[in-house]
């Protein structure tokens, strides 16, 4: 770029290969970045106000529609949340392995669907998937049986992959029998290979630099890698129960984002998601897991955020491997749920979603009636964090043609795998050069 | 629906090939799942790739071309000013429009909205409501522009959807039965949940479609496919009180994924009126 004073404007109308819409906007006032906005216009649907007057019952099914690539995260947040405010914890046995089973085949599913489908076309430059199998067809058949593997562990415990219908408060309507599970071991037994797989791929790809450090958030607890339960940590100093979310994190309502953007009080900008799970909780990973990340050349902690999807990948044999050990311990539960009953009470629920951590609580009246909602989605979580990383992005890649910089915002935006219909929420990419 | 006269638009034939018909999806209000099922054809989604030029579908590829499109699949309700003037260029540029899902079909569970204050549920969810453009209503498509195919279900079936685009292809109707969730029951050999435990069931007023899941699961149809056409849904709210459900269950249970269909939103109305 010539002088400081010189006009560019790039655009890339729509940010695609994410879930929902938004848009983002970056203007540079000469090699500076000035301001960078991710906007998220994804219209409201007003989740929080409509689950007022509902059943405590009804939390699960509701909230599993405000997003359909990761509806198990909002259904298993519910009923954390709802066992919580009624005084019941399922933090061992049976039906807690069956939630981190079908979680597992959540992560699988959607994280497959990232890694191959929304992420891999940036780093080989094509514009999809499709696009990519006419080229690499087999890496992209592999995705798909990935993905398949997922659909399928979360079709048998759910009974669909999309919006599953067998999770409720207190565990499930029906538990599978152990000869249901062993259907798909030698489908889960091919995914894990398949993984392993997608870990050395992915660790060749070609990384943009960068180095983005933010605050990492994750969920922690003895004994397993974050999926279900446990404290809230950061690598900051935070570790509290989920129910002190309120006291340490704020979230703000900003004029260009139908999303809330949330910060940690004491600090601000903070990362949800695989490579803050990554940071904090890599001790925790199950060896098969541990020794991927470690052959594919991951550091304990990741700084470059285009390899995320490495981290997503270590992921995807993580979820493979402990679902395999779910369904080779698994005992038929006596009863397919607990008994939850209600009473005038706060419940919270924490959970990691693929795309990182989600928070739901709420308020009941002693009949069950849900007074008040708060669900506190990853993407709006990491709104900041993302709109940091483009800075950071942006200033390392500024001497980019404009249209290839352009591309490499937008592969940063889906670094976090962006959830926007979560965060309210397409995304509109226009980069201003002053 | 007969199949769509060729536009000059369509991509240049490969060495005298038929030119391929080409698929549009677009989203409005929405949780994205119904076009994840699209993705979701594991088995089937390259084949389609190559049958079909995938002209705009932002979800999965960051390629777009210009209409107009063979085929749009229209996702998500109106919910906005925006998106009611944005549905009458979808439609102008789509030479069929299938919606796909609850809430192009019937306002999806947005449609809550509908029997509410808007400015009040705007205010609880956010800090500064004068940020948010929003209608008062979630409307389906079919209130907005004409349709040519509804697909129902909250999630659509992705089975059902590959039918639905076959049978575009090659002109003729989709084969997607009307009938009641009870009749998948019986096809699947599910013993009837509420003739047999007492267990309250939607799936006498429901559309078929999902396969019957829910009753597999030893649980209730709550009605995520909609109703099914002309609900007797008096006959049975009366078995439905009898087993024990209240009139707020009543209203409750109407008033889902499918508030804003008719049929179910005068059922909800009539239980909310006593």
């Amino acid at each position: 770029m010539s002088g400081a004073s010189r006009t560019r404007v790039l655009r890339a109308d729509y940010l695609a290969r994410v879930e929902g819409e938004g848009a983002m906007y970056v203007r540079l006032e000469g090699r500076e970045v000035a301001e960078v906005k991710l906007r998220i216009y994804e219209p409201p649907r007003f989740f929080e106000a409509l689950l007022r007057g509902r059943a405590f019952t009804e939390a699960p099914d509701i909230t599993a529609r405000i997003c359909g690539i990761c509806p198990i995260a909002y259904q298993m947040s519910a009923v954390r949340a709802m066992e919580d405010a009624c005084g019941v914890h399922l933090d061992q046995g049976p039906l807690r392995d069956l939630r981190r089973l079908i979680y597992c085949g959540e992560w699988m599913e959607s994280h497959s669907l990232h890694v191959y489908m929304l992420h891999a076309p940036d780093f080989l430059g094509y514009s999809s998937a499709i696009e990519m199998a006419r080229e690499h067809r087999e890496v992209v058949e592999r995705g798909l049986r990935m993905k398949k593997a997922g659909n399928a562990l979360m079709a048998l415990v759910g009974g669909r992959e999309v919006h599953p219908i067998n999770v409720r408060v207190g565990g499930f309507y029906r538990a599978p029998t152990r000869r249901e599970l062993g259907a798909v071991t030698d489908q889960l037994q091919r995914a894990r290979e398949i993984a392993l797989d997608t870990v050395r791929w992915a660790a060749g790809l070609p990384f943009p630099q960068a180095v983005c450090e933010p605050e990492h958030v994750a969920l922690a607890e003895e004994g397993g890698y974050p999926i279900d339960r446990g404290r809230i940590i950061s690598d900051g100093g935070l570790d509290i129960a989920p129910a002190q979310f309120d006291e340490h994190i704020v979230e703000q309502h900003v004029e260009h984002s139908n999303a809330l953007q949330a910060r940690i009080r004491e600090r601000g900008i903070y990362l949800t998601g695989p490579l803050a799970r990554y940071a904090l909780c890599s001790s925790a990973l199950r060896p098969l897991a541990r020794d991927a990340a470690h052959d594919a050349g991951l550091p304990e902690v990741c700084s470059n955020p285009f390899q995320s999807i490495v981290v997503r990948s270590v992921e995807l044999v993580q979820a493979c491997d402990e679902a395999l050990a779910l369904i080779d311990s698994y005992e038929e539960p006596d009863a397919p749920a607990v008994e939850v009953t209600p009473r005038r009470a706060v419940g919270h629920g924490a959970t990691e979603a693929p795309r990182g951590l989600l928070y739901h609580r709420y308020e009941i009246d002693e009949d069950g009636t849900i007074l008040d909602a708060r669900i506190v989605p990853p993407t709006s979580q990491n709104q900041l964090a993302i709109e940091e990383d483009l800075r950071a992005v942006v200033a390392e890649h500024i001497d980019l043609p404009e249209e290839q910089l352009a591309l490499r915002c937008e592969q940063a935006i889906r670094n976090h795998d962006p959830c926007i219909s979560c965060a309210t929420h397409f995304l509109q990419l226009t980069v201003e050069r002053g | 629906m007969s199949s769509p006269p060729k536009h000059e638009g369509s991509p240049p034939n490969q060495e005298g090939s038929t030119p391929k018909q080409s698929l549009a999806v677009w989203k409005f209000a929405s949780c994205d799942g119904c076009q994840l099922s699209l993705l979701d054809c594991e088995d089937e989604l390259l084949l389609l790739g190559e049958r079909l030029e995938i002209s705009y579908f932002l979800e999965a590829s960051s390629a777009t071309v210009a209409g107009p499109y063979d085929v749009s699949l229209v996702e998500g309700s109106i919910t906005t000013p925006h998106d009611a003037e944005r549905i009458q260029e979808v439609r102008r540029s789509s030479r069929a429009l299938i919606t796909i899902g609850a809430c192009a079909t019937t306002g999806g569970i947005q449609a809550l909205r509908n029997f509410a204050d808007v400015e009040e549920f705007a205010s609880i969810v956010y800090a500064s409501p004068e940020y948010v453009s929003t209608l008062d209503t979630s409307t389906p498509i079919s209130a907005h522009v004409a349709v040519d195919f509804e697909l129902n279900g909250c999630p659509i079936n992705k089975h059902q959807l590959l039918e639905v685009i076959a049978a575009h292809l090659a002109g003729r109707r989709p084969r997607v039965r009307a009938h009641s969730v009870c009749v998948e029951c019986k096809r699947r050999g599910t013993v009837c949940v509420t003739v047999a435990r007492g267990v309250p069931c939607l799936g006498p007023v429901t559309h078929a479609g999902c396969g019957a899941i829910c009753p597999a699961y030893d649980r209730g149809c709550y009605g995520c496919y909609g109703p099914m056409e002309a609900p007797n849904t008096p006959a049975l709210n009366a078995r439905m009180a009898e087993l024990g459900c209240e009139e707020v269950d009543l209203v409750r249970v109407y008033r889902t994924f499918h508030a804003g269909a008719d049929s179910f939103r005068q059922a909800s109305e009539a239980h909310e009126r006593r």
